[in-house]
């Protein structure tokens, strides 16, 4: 048998109130790709911190390519040949690709200035590489999401990485970018790097992961090779139990029109846009990388200044010029980026929920923290939001565990209009599916609900109705009885169809 | 998913942690039992020390420092910075001083001053919100403006010879404790409760911990913000008011260098330039702290150009500290 690259043996890790990691045991063969599966706040990415230097683990062993090491911060990771790639991107927007690639290791002549023309044709070689064929002047701001992924890549490989760490790089990708990234996967296999996925998405983990392991309360569950699995035990190692995924008949009852959108347009991401949006509805907006669809949300509340067209609420005209007026007007944001955009990670889960309708949790000005703790912990619990408690800093729980605290705090203030992108962007399975009731149920309460997935099978199975969206204009509207994931997908690269009923 | 193993968790949540640990816990407790300590340590070795005629001076001294550091704690607080409310202060008072002087009635004068403060500190806050200009360098125009106007205002003399009443406030005891200090403890409660506890300056930690985020949950993010650079340069104004009140003179050389005093109490009590964090008591124990400090290097006769290399290598110490403190926490 091969040596492993990687082997991680009897490894614990203790945060205060959560002991994060229970003995865990994890091998990595070269050329292999393996996935780590497991629910909101199972370790998976304590696990990935610990491999990668972030985190020293309490006791247990790591070992690569047979020899224990010690590592004291991600740097001599890297000398010892791992790249990592985390949950949260971390380019810097402001810099272009090639000074992020090479951060401060940049060619430099004899004085300390740097050579550029060595060094954006060293990044334009990386790239290319990987099919990527963009100048590595351009700045990281004005890429998309998954040349920002193959960026990171790209910059986590550098160092001539044998192993590398993927932390949840699909939760944002459409269909067709998620086939770029496993073509770049496979090439990386192909050259012997043992690669570790983590993923919640278990359709991709079946097609590119050649083993799995799965954790669950930070204990090591299972650790099968691909073939042997199938999606429903991949569930029940990972709830411990079989997951009833009955889709609850939706009985919809759409009222009156609370949301007309018309000839709405962008001078860059849409044009002539329009739509509506009725009482109980909930519209899944399907589109690919690039199409215009997130700014179409950013303008209806006020977050994108648009050039052209109207938008009215309950019939009559409004003028949307800051997410303020949106807000006042009854309507709610959830933004894609949760760390810039949505989250206070210094502050408590407590006082991360409150704040959409801190006027429910004042008297005569005077905040009420015991009335704000209970209704978060009834957050908590409806949404198995895993902390130590209403108290603990945002910002310390897991990626999946925010996600639940973003849409709690919106959930909170009972929008009439709710405008989501990427509502379970990040969640496991079984959160998901209690996410998917929570929105349902506000619709039945008379909500309107507008949202983006990248997840294609979550529209279908969340939506009344989808628009379909293509380099900024709208495509089609489909049914969601008739939509098949295919169809979508046709529509979203351009082919106007017959699906249209 | 698991409710069973994690309830019990949730149950013991960090509020409902037993009482003393969350006193010891809190960010000011540290620097409270400083505080104590050197306090006992000096009563017990200079006689000098712990007597009312010297506290008083200590208190008096640190007056308008502490007042000023209500107001920029929650500046800090919200990501915000000024520095120029040292140069405030002393317009303040010159303007107070000559207003009274020409004849207008004192509490109209105070009304004015304050008035004006409001509005330096209204357009601190539009350069920053609406015209996106670092705080530090929009603050820094204001620093020299309002010392240049000063300056001119009084040819760079002070005004004097205001009548006595103009000295009451700042120079009349209630018991052994002055009017200014009253006044002074009064505002520090008020802001930290006020701070601590209610709906409006919430917001203020939303908005220094992520603005984008604030803005987004419908918080009104600019309107905030110039409030609360209105805020401290009014406090300033109140301060330059009372400082000219207890000289009975309007200084246009008052304060120079007071803002980084004030910024070093602020973070050493907590708060950080980055915002989100820090409370206006723990502002007030780092004016206190400093202010002692001064006091205890002139009874020791420590020279006086040793006394600001001092305060600069405690700001430096305190900050060092607690970086080391966060570190480890994370
Ligand atoms: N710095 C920290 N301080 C305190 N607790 C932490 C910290 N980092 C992680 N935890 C806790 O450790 C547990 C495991 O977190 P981890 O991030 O590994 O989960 P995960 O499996 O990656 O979940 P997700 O799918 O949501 O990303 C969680 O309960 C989390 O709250
Ligand atoms: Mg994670």
């Amino acid at each position: 048998m091969t040596t492993p690259l990687l082997e991680v043996i009897q490894v614990n890790k203790t945060f205060p109130g959560t002991h994060a990691l229970k003995d865990v045991d994890f091998q990595l063969l070269p050329g292999e790709v393996h996935a780590i599966m497991g629910e909101n706040g199972a370790g998976k990415s304590t696990l990935m911190h610990i491999i990668s230097g972030v985190y020293q683990p309490d006791s247990g062993d790591v070992r690569i390519e047979g020899r224990p090491v010690i590592m004291a911060n991600t740097r001599q990771a890297q000398e010892l040949g791992i790249g990592m790639v985390f949950q949260e991107l971390s380019l810097a927007p402001g810099l272009s690709i090639a000074e992020n690639v090479f951060a401060n290791r940049a060619p430099t002549r004899s004085i300390g200035t740097i050579r550029w023309s060595e060094l954006y044709n060293q990044t334009r070689d990386l790239l290319a590489q990987f099919d990527i064929d963009i100048d590595p002047s351009t700045l990281v701001r004005n890429l998309n999401l998954t040349t920002r992924q193959v960026v990171e890549i790209v910059k986590a490989l550098s160092l001539n990485a044998r192993i590398l760490l993927l932390d949840e790089p699909t939760s944002a990708l459409p269909p067709s970018e998620v086939e770029r990234l496993f073509a770049v996967i496979r090439r990386l296999k192909d050259r012997g790097i043992g690669i570790v996925y983590i993923s919640h998405r278990i359709p991709e983990v079946m097609e590119i992961a050649d083993r799995v392991t799965v954790l669950r309360d930070g204990r090591c569950v299972g650790n099968h090779p691909t073939q042997e699995l199938t999606p429903d035990t991949i569930i029940e190692m990972m709830v411990g139990r079989k997951l009833a995924e009955i889709v609850p008949e939706r009985h919809t009852k759409t009222g009156k029109e609370l949301l007309c959108v018309q000839g709405l347009s962008h001078a860059k991401f849409f044009t002539d846009v329009s739509f509506t949006l009725r009482q109980g509805e909930i519209v899944g907006v399907a589109a690919l990388m690039g199409a215009g669809h997130s700014e179409l949300l950013q303008a209806l509340v006020g977050a994108q200044k648009v050039a052209k067209g109207t938008i009215s609420i309950s019939g009559q005209r409004v003028h949307i010029n800051s997410p303020e007026t949106a807000f006042a007007l009854g309507m709610a944001y959830l933004p894609e980026e949760r760390k810039s955009d949505g989250l206070f990670l210094k502050m408590t889960l407590r006082q991360n929920i409150s704040v959409t309708a801190l006027n429910l949790f004042a008297r005569l000005g005077i905040m009420n923290p015991r009335k704000e703790a209970q209704v978060a912990q009834s957050y908590v619990e409806r949404l198995g939001i895993r902390t130590p408690g209403v108290g603990q800093l945002v910002g310390r729980l897991s990626g999946g565990n925010q996600q639940k605290v973003l849409l709690s705090k919106w959930l909170l203030r009972h929008p009439s209009i709710l405008v989501i992108d990427e509502p379970t962007k990040g969640v496991d399975i079984g959160a998901k599916l209690e996410i998917h009731d929570l929105l349902r149920e506000l619709a039945e309460q008379g909500a309107a609900i507008l949202f983006v997935s990248s997840e294609f099978p979550e529209i279908i199975n969340l939506a009344d109705r989808i628009l379909v969206m293509y380099a900024g204009r709208i495509q089609g509207e489909v049914h969601a009885g008739q939509a098949t994931e295919q169809n979508l997908l046709l529509m979203a690269s351009g082919y106007t169809n017959e699906a249209r009923a | 998913m698991a409710e069973e193993t994690t309830t019990p968790a949730h149950k013991r949540g960090i509020q409902d942690r037993p009482l003393w640990r969350l006193i010891l816990s809190t960010r000011e407790m540290p620097l409270l039992i400083i505080i104590l300590v050197t306090v006992f340590v000096m009563a017990n070795r200079n006689p000098n020390f712990l007597t009312v005629g010297n506290l008083r001076a200590v208190t008096v001294g640190f007056t308008p420092t502490a007042i000023i550091a209500v107001g920029m704690s929650i500046l800090l607080v919200s990501g915000g910075f000024d520095l120029s409310v040292g140069s405030v202060l002393a317009l303040s008072g010159t303007i107070c001083a000559y207003l009274v002087l020409n004849g207008m009635a004192q509490p109209l004068a105070v009304l004015v001053v304050l008035a004006m403060g409001a509005l330096i500190g209204m357009a601190n806050g539009l350069m920053v919100t609406k015209l996106k200009i670092n705080p530090l360098i929009a603050t820094l125009g204001a620093l020299s403006i309002a010392r240049g106007l000063a300056q001119v205002l009084t040819e760079s003399r002070s005004i004097s010879g205001l009548p006595e009443s103009f000295g009451t406030v700042g120079n009349t005891l209630l018991g052994d404790v002055p009017y200014m200090v009253i006044i002074m403890l009064v505002l520090v409660i008020i802001g930290d409760l006020v701070l601590r506890h209610t709906r409006f300056f919430r917001q203020v930690y939303y908005i220094g911990s992520n603005e984008n985020a604030a803005r987004l949950s419908g918080i009104a993010v600019d309107r905030m913000r110039i409030l609360v650079y209105m805020l401290t340069s009014g406090f300033a104004a109140l301060a330059g008011i009372l400082l000219a009140s207890r000289l009975e003179a309007g200084t246009p050389t008052a304060a120079i260098g007071l803002e980084l005093t004030v910024l070093a109490a602020c973070v050493i009590g907590g708060a950080s330039l980055s915002g989100g964090e820090g409370t206006v008591f723990g502002a007030f124990l780092g004016v206190v702290f400093i202010g002692l400090v001064q006091n205890i290097m002139t009874v020791e006769r420590v020279s006086i150009f040793w006394q600001q290399a001092v305060t600069g290598a405690i700001l430096v110490a305190a900050v060092t500290i607690d970086q080391l403190i966060k570190r480890r926490g994370s």
